[in-house]
């Protein structure tokens, strides 16, 4: 916000200045974010867990949270700084809104992120990137779209769907086999919940549902009706059926080989 | 050799007050009431892009007559006190009350600073509560006092007229097609007492409902839903005020 880097420049997060350091700081990182879109909407989930080198720093983190009315964003990487760059990128649309009284694009979202991923490069550089995964529905085009950043603020639209996260290439690799264009809403969440399972199956820092504890991926619904985050009961049916088809076939659905 | 005219401090006052006045009474009265399920802002408005009511945060919402670039103005000044507030410590902690302070502060320094001159302003910062007694309605005049107003509240040209109007019909608990039928009824009464017609195009409606399952719980009432409620016999059911349009 330029009224806030011009008033209280130490509130944001790029104006800090970084102490000199040796060695990777040991901070709590969250890991696999996936997205998917199909006709209607676009789906965004993420797993529960945040590590600290080979420790389980918390088992029930949430990882995706809404950016406005018709957007989500999902973080990966160091989860302080994430958590505090979403907060203020919350912030800024709702501003924006407030002032304007119009929304901003879409892509002027998205760019916006950017900018902000990009004044954390100094961090990133000592080890504490912060790589999102933003979503949302475009109102003018009516359909959902899904951003991919690096830890540079790069900015490339993904289509169909895309993962982020150190569980990513496992979450990919599931999402490529199974997705089709047309999706429906219930089929898409069924979908990023199997690839949060894969990524989780292959990478140890990505957590599964925990059904012991009741801990399930967040899954969260964009459309042109708004953000809807699924309840808890609704992803724990999810993740269940998964589990219970997953006792039979470990590996999960097989798709077609030629 | 001219001497300069001594101007005793009451007249100066007295000169600032009346010029703000007159300002304020050229635009259009608007009305905030409370119903049961929150708080509803009618003003006659006919441009569509330049609101007279607008949202500063989840709950609070904001309303002012008087000259454009002025409200516009301490509008934006709000919208960045209460975001930078929220940010800096939690969402809770932005309270009408200190908006209204802040605001009382402007003001009247504003006031009463012999360089500039006063605001032609008259505002209303209104806050939502979880239940009709934690409604909390704050006036705030050209000059920098704050009023705590409950029930009705109306502000703009013939405010006084308007506000004895509402003061004798609204009652708490009303609905929200009651409210505002009641608040249109207020407004179109001119000055010598006789009636006119406000079309619902040239209303501006706004709610802070707090029954919206939302966190903010600022909504413009626009289009067929404000036909609707204007409409309807009084029998407007939640379901009705809460859906988006």
């Amino acid at each position: 916000m330029d009224f806030l880097s011009d008033h209280q420049p130490e509130m944001l997060p790029g104006n800090r200045q970084l102490p000199p350091t040796q060695g990777v700081i040991e901070a709590p990182h969250g890991t696999t974010i996936v997205a998917v879109t199909f006709p209607g909407g676009v789906v965004l989930a993420g797993d529960r867990r945040a590590t600290m080198g080979n420790v389980i720093a918390q088992r029930d983190i949430e990882k995706v949270f809404p950016a406005d009315e018709y957007s989500a964003v999902g973080i990966a990487g160091t989860a302080g700084l994430a958590v505090e760059m979403v907060k203020l990128f919350q912030l800024e649309l709702e501003h924006f809104e407030k002032v304007e009284g119009a929304q901003l694009s879409l892509e002027g979202k998205a760019n916006r992120l950017s900018t902000m991923i990009r004044s954390n490069l100094g961090m990133a550089m000592q080890g504490l990137a912060v790589v999102p995964l933003f979503a949302g529905f475009d109102v003018d085009r009516a359909k959902g779209r899904i951003f991919s950043y690096d830890v540079t603020g790069g900015r490339s639209e993904e289509h169909n769907y895309a993962a982020t996260g150190s569980g990513s290439i496992f979450a990919r690799g599931a999402m490529k086999k199974l997705f089709r264009e047309d999706l429906t809403e219930e089929q898409a969440t069924t979908l990023v919940v199997q690839a949060l399972y894969d990524a989780a199956d292959d990478d140890s820092a990505t957590g599964g549902p925990d059904v012991a504890r009741r801990i399930y991926p967040i899954v969260t619904v964009i459309t042109e009706d708004g953000f809807r985050r699924l309840t808890e009961s609704e992803s724990s049916e999810i993740a269940r059926a998964i589990l219970e088809r997953r006792l039979e076939q470990p590996d999960g659905p097989r798709a077609a080989l030629l | 050799m001219s001497t300069p005219f001594y101007v005793s401090p009451q007249q100066a006052m007295a000169d600032r007050a009346e010029y703000a006045r007159k300002g304020i009474a050229r635009g259009r009265s608007l009305v905030v009431l409370q119903y049961a399920d929150g708080i509803v802002f009618v003003g006659e408005n006919p441009s569509r892009a330049l609101h007279k009511f607008s949202e500063i945060y989840d709950r609070i919402g904001f309303a002012a007559a008087g000259k454009y670039n002025e409200y516009e103005n301490l509008r934006i000044g709000g919208v960045r006190y209460a975001d930078l507030r929220g940010y800096t410590y939690d969402r809770d902690d932005v309270t009408a009350r200190g908006l209204a302070n802040v605001y009382a502060q402007t003001l009247g320094t504003i006031f009463s600073s012999a360089a500039e001159k006063p605001y032609e302003v008259e505002l209303v910062v209104a806050e939502v509560g979880e239940t009709p007694e934690g409604d909390q309605i704050y006036r705030l005049p050209h000059d920098g006092s704050i009023v705590d107003e409950h029930g009705s509240v109306a502000v703009g040209g013939n405010a006084e007229q308007i506000s004895s109007y509402l003061d004798q019909r609204h009652q708490d608990g009303m609905n929200l097609s009651e409210a505002l039928k009641l608040a249109v009824q207020a407004l179109s009464r001119d000055t010598n007492g006789s009636e006119r017609e406000i079309p619902a195009e040239r209303l501006e409606v706004a709610v802070l409902d707090r029954t919206r399952p939302q966190q903010r719980k600022f909504k413009r009432i626009v289009g067929r839903q404000l036909g609707r409620l204007l409409e309807s016999g009084g029998a407007t059911t939640e379901a009705e005020s809460s859906d988006e349009e």
